[in-house]
């Protein structure tokens, strides 16, 4: 469970560009929630997840997690039981190494990194059968360099790679926007199997309204640092496309734009 | 004939005494992307010890050793301003080297230190077994093979991995839970614990040590690996590590060629720097003429 509690948020402290984005902001996440969430550009989905990945800092309230307090926590500390996708490619995988090479790095998430060979040849059986999974024909290709694969084959990479090892949090941030319509249902559809595999709690931001919809257990809709729709189980079962569409519109009404 | 062959051996020396800097140059210029200027410290800091210890009748190979020791503290020292406290990359090594150029002062005690009748790698030991007439040369490539050989083996290992990440994508070593800052230190350490060899390399093929041996080292190991990088451009079956030696034997090619055309030994460093603005030029062109 994932406990965001009293977040204050607000940048540039102290110059005339100083914005508060989030203040008092709370959100409960349960274990095994699938997550999705929507809201317009700016209102504040990225940096909700920067926070409870500990990539920004905040100015005060606390994070808990199954009841500790991991607001102390380095980005690179949380990392042991979180995983992450970005929306750009790049983010998740080293293009000047190999696909193999690659897989033994994330291989060995949590471990030593010592003196041993980089690449376990007893693991090479594991990563084709993982990487057969997406479809891609990237089995085949262990020794081609993650540099020259095009940015779907590297998001699907990045997402086997961010969840090889065991893991509670999956974070997930547009990591679908990047790809074209066949690739980004692969990429989703893959997502989905493998947060119920290894029942992962999963936060997934997305633009895609119908992926929203159809996946996950909850929908949270945000605006301007707020939480301002909240749908779990069967609500959000019963919660069509149609619906989040006319949702988005009245918030752009409302604030004239 | 016989002229041009002892400049071609000479180049040979010098290019793979001043590679065994360029591999650790390699690893912070092109691994890291840091630009590390504590190497000019460093490079005379493995003499100085060298030149120390020989002079106190130290085995010529334990002061090698203990050259490398002293590069990888200096090392660490540049990597903790760096990463602890937030100082900026090239500051961090101007720091250092500044530092270094008194503490060298310190450990031979002056700026100047000649021992030319100790044992050195060059002239004892299984030295002896080598032709007296390509004996430096062939001691200086077997080092740097070696050097290179082991620099290899260790980027194929995981912490290898890791650094190469580090340099690569360095948002993905933070996922694979690791801390980036502990990972360049580790390579801020390796590097100039390479530099303080290649120095330590040359002081004992020179047997002496001047205080200003450094000035410039930097340069010529940037140059030596961009060069290199550009000479084996479309050839990406050969590893950095190689084209690193190979652009060191060039660029001292290169500069002795230009003493060799008739400028004064004196010109050294003026030629080093010219040399490394003309890569840097040609490489920025090359650079530009893909984009258009
Ligand atoms: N580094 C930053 N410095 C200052 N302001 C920022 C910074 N990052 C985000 N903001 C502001 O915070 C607000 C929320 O940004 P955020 O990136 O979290 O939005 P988002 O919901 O992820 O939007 P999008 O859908 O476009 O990705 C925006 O108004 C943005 O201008
Ligand atoms: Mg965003």
């Amino acid at each position: 469970m994932l406990k965001l509690e009293d977040i204050n948020k607000t940048y540039n402290i102290g110059t005339v560009n100083e914005a508060k984005l989030f203040a008092d902001f709370n959100l409960t996440i349960e274990q095994g929630d699938f997550i999705s969430v929507i809201g317009s550009n700016g209102s504040g989905k990225t940096t909700m997840l920067n926070i409870i990945c500990g990539s920004l800092a905040i100015d005060s309230g606390r994070l808990l997690s199954n009841g500790n307090d991991i607001s102390r926590l380095k980005e690179f500390q949380r990392a042991k039981f979180m995983g992450r996708v970005y929306q750009h490619p790049d983010m998740g995988t080293c293009p000047s190494m190999t696909i193999l090479q690659n897989m033994a790095l994330a291989d060995n998430k949590g471990k030593l990194f010592g003196l041993t060979m980089g690449v376990n040849k007893k693991r090479i059986d594991f990563y084709r059968e993982e990487l057969s999974r997406l479809k891609l024909g990237l089995e085949d290709k262990l020794e081609v360099k993650v540099g020259s694969l095009s940015g779907g084959q590297r998001q699907a990479m990045a997402l086997l790679m961010s969840t090889m090892t065991p893991l509670e949090y999956l974070i997930l941030d547009e990591h679908t926007a990047a790809l074209d319509p066949k690739t980004s249902e692969i990429i989703m559809a893959l997502t989905d199997e493998i947060v119920r595999e290894k029942q992962l709690t999963t936060i997934m931001v997305t633009h895609n309204l119908r992926h929203a919809a159809e996946y996950g257990n909850r929908l949270l809709m945000m605006h301007e640092g707020q939480v301002i729709m909240d749908k779990k189980g069967q609500q959000k079962t019963e919660t069509k496309v149609d619906e989040l569409l006319d949702i988005f519109n009245s918030i752009s009404v409302e604030c004239g734009n | 004939m016989e002229a041009v062959l002892s400049i071609i051996i000479g180049i040979l020396e010098q290019g793979f005494i001043y590679g065994v800097m360029a591999l650790g140059v390699y690893i912070t210029y092109r691994i890291l992307d840091f630009p590390d200027l504590s190497v000019d410290g460093t490079f005379p800091l493995g003499a100085a010890v060298t030149a120390m210890l020989l002079t106190k009748g130290t085995n010529p190979y334990l002061a090698l050793l203990a050259a490398i020791a002293a590069g990888a503290l200096a090392g660490l020292c540049t990597g903790i301003i760096h990463v602890k406290f937030k100082v900026k990359d090239l500051l961090s090594g101007i720091i250092t080297m500044t530092a270094l150029y008194t503490i060298n002062l310190r450990i031979t005690g002056r700026s100047n230190l000649a021992f030319f009748n100790e044992n050195t790698i060059f002239n004892s030991g299984i030295a002896l077994w080598i032709p007296q007439s390509c004996r430096i040369v062939v001691i200086a490539i077997l080092l740097a093979i070696v050097v290179k050989l082991v620099m290899d083996w260790y980027l194929h290992t995981k912490s290898g991995f890791l650094l190469s990440a580090c340099g690569d994508n360095k948002t993905l070593v933070t996922s694979l839970a690791k801390d980036f800052g502990k990972v360049k230190i580790v390579g801020l350490i390796l590097a100039n614990a390479l530099a303080a060899l290649s120095g330590a390399i040359l002081c004992q093929q020179q047997r002496f040590f001047e205080i200003s041996m450094g000035t410039g080292a930097i340069i010529t190991g940037l140059g030596s690996v961009i060069i290199g990088m550009n000479i084996f451009k479309h050839m990406t079956f050969i590893q950095g590590t190689t084209a690193a030696l190979v652009g060191a034997v060039v660029y001292k090619g290169c500069t002795a060629l230009a003493i060799a055309l008739g400028l004064p030994t004196t010109d050294m460093k003026l030629i080093t720097a010219v040399l490394f603005l003309a890569v840097l030029v040609i490489n920025s062109r090359e650079k530009g003429d893909k984009r258009a």
